[in-house]
């Protein structure tokens, strides 16, 4: 049994190695067509840097973007918080009752606050209005009924329950009118969906941009390196045997358009940190840009991989075939 | 180990590069190839190594035929096949020593075993002490020697050299061809393509000559004939 099969080894392919060594020449050749891949990059660092920074640049924007829609989401729930109903009640309706609804509503769960807008201030207040004193004037007395401002219970702040807690509301004896405020919300949740598309469609263009650049740069490669694979061609290797390094250029090119991209969001968050936070601070909100997570660098630089990759896939399957010796 | 049978090559409509060529060697067999430039001797030689494909008749190599050979399969038939080029295609950006490695790389061959087989490939041509040098600084017989050293290092059943000695003087020619003559010997077939008449007149092997595409001489260059099929 051993003997024949000796005997057929020995007919068989000279070259015929035990598929464990086969397997570690295949390891050796990975790990020899990555150090030899970083090696020509580093050799070249000002042009390897060129290219890193072009894809970091590429992916950094469309980064920073994405970040900031999951910063304005976050701070989402804290505008929504302060939807509030503006409860206007019938003219003949007196300033005891006014109290005795403050009272009874403040005690509902799903009311946070209630505000109490008298007539008479509401009118000093539009008459402080620049262009409306004039016209005020002409009326006779105070037409404006007190208003009662709710905020809503933080539990309470989908619009369905806010439509709920109007109706209610509205049940009440003395109220005028309920005047539920979403359409700002509305408009703001329009806006961020408005900047998510662009920022997709955005994102989508440079990737393309990426993959290109890292096609081009590796068509480059594999144009200077013409003569190495035609003498790999000739004495044997095959397809992927050839592939393999410009494979792993890509990937380096992706590594370190990734870390310039990670690198490129940071500084650019932390210039921009203070003035942001000047104008959430006008605005009296929480807004905070949510410097990238774990989460995020990793797939950031997961992309970013994958995008020199397929790039470096791409130069490879387009002009590989075409160099052939002659 | 080479068969021949009515190959015939054209390119486009009007030249035929080779028609209807036969021949055969066999194991262990040398055998010049001749002819004036565009005889067709590099085109024979492309066919065996599946550079080109036949347009009519069958190339056989290792009792394979070629013809149906499918693209990703042809790196496995040249592994078969050792090359020696007249420009000798080494590769300037790496040492003598990375050079020979090459077919074996292709291989996979382990790494430590590269190393033995390398070193003794250039112990066989004689240049085992300049392997760490780069093929640039190396004379032109030298690196002719060290593409000799590349195509045998993984013990192809069959080795063929295009003018390995184009641009030699006639003492490192003679010098190769002792080397190729070894090779034979050890049982790898053999076949060197020249135009170098005085050269295969001194060594008396079987010669083939090629004339226009057509195989016009199989046998000594002395004009003594041979039958081949």
């Amino acid at each position: 049994m051993a003997e024949t099969r000796q005997q057929a080894s020995r007919g068989a392919a000279r070259a015929r190695t035990p598929w464990r060594d086969q397997l570690r020449s295949w390891f050796s050749h990975h790990r020899r067509s990555a150090r030899d891949s970083a090696a020509r990059l580093r050799n070249a660092p000002l042009s390897s840097l060129m290219t890193g920074l072009v894809m970091g640049i590429a992916l950094a924007l469309p980064t920073a973007l994405f970040l900031i829609m999951g910063s304005i989401q976050q701070i989402g729930g804290g505008w929504e918080q302060a939807g509030r109903l503006s409860v206007y009640l019938t003219p003949e309706t007196g300033m005891a009752r006014v109290e005795e609804l403050a009272g009874r509503w403040i005690e509902n769960a799903a009311v946070g606050d209630v505000t109490v807008i008298p007539r008479d201030e509401a009118m000093a207040t539009m008459r402080s209005s620049e262009g409306l004193s004039g016209t005020l004037d002409f009326l006779d007395g105070n037409p404006l009924p007190h208003t009662l401002v709710l905020t809503p219970d933080r539990a309470y702040r989908e619009a369905a329950a806010l439509e709920d807690l109007a109706e209610r509301l509205r049940q009440a004896e003395g109220v005028s009118e309920v005047k539920l405020d979403l359409a700002w919300l509305q408009r703001l949740n329009a806006m961020a969906e408005v900047l998510g598309r662009a920022t997709q469609a955005l994102a989508l263009l440079l990737v393309i941009g990426v993959v290109l650049v890292i096609a081009n740069t590796v068509r480059l490669a594999i144009e200077s390196r013409r003569r190495e694979i035609i003498v790999a061609r000739l004495v044997g290797g095959t397809d992927s045997f050839v592939r393999r390094p410009f494979l792993y250029t890509g990937l380096w090119y992706g590594a370190l358009g990734g870390l310039l991209a990670w690198w490129l969001v940071e500084v650019a968050f932390w210039w921009l940190s203070g003035p942001v936070g000047r104008l959430a601070e006008l605005y009296n909100s929480g807004f905070e840009l949510q410097r990238p997570g774990i989460d995020e660098v990793v797939l950031l630089l997961g992309c970013a991989l994958v995008l020199g990759w397929l790039g470096a896939w791409w130069a490879v399957h387009r002009h590989l075939r075409a160099v052939e010796p002659e | 180990m080479i068969e021949f049978r009515q190959v015939t090559k054209r390119y486009g409509q009007q030249f035929t590069a080779l028609r209807g060529v036969n021949f055969a060697l066999g194991r262990g067999e040398m055998a010049f190839l001749t002819g004036h430039s565009g005889a067709g001797k590099s085109t024979l030689l492309k066919l065996i190594m599946l550079m080109e494909r036949a347009t009519a008749g069958q190339v056989l190599v290792g009792g394979q035929a070629l013809e149906k050979t499918p693209r990703r399969r042809i790196p496995y038939i040249r592994r078969h096949i050792g090359v020696v080029f007249q420009d000798h295609q080494l590769l300037f950006d790496r040492t003598v020593f990375d050079n020979v490695a090459m077919p074996l790389q292709v291989t996979g061959v382990p790494p430590n075993e590269i190393g033995r087989r390398v070193r003794a490939a250039l112990d066989k041509v004689g240049l085992l002490k300049k392997e760490q040098l780069n093929p640039i600084s190396l004379s032109g017989g030298e690196q002719q020697r060290v593409g000799i050293a590349r195509a045998v290092v993984n013990k192809p059943p069959l080795l063929l050299a295009d003018e390995p000695t184009g641009n030699l003087d006639p003492a490192l020619s003679s010098e190769i061809m002792d080397l190729f003559r070894e090779f034979s010997r050890v049982g790898v077939c053999v076949m060197v393509a020249t135009h170098d008449i005085g050269l295969i007149e001194t060594m008396g092997q079987r010669t083939l000559e090629l004339a226009q595409g057509e195989l016009v001489h199989d046998g000594l260059p002395a004009g003594v004939e041979i039958g081949h099929g």
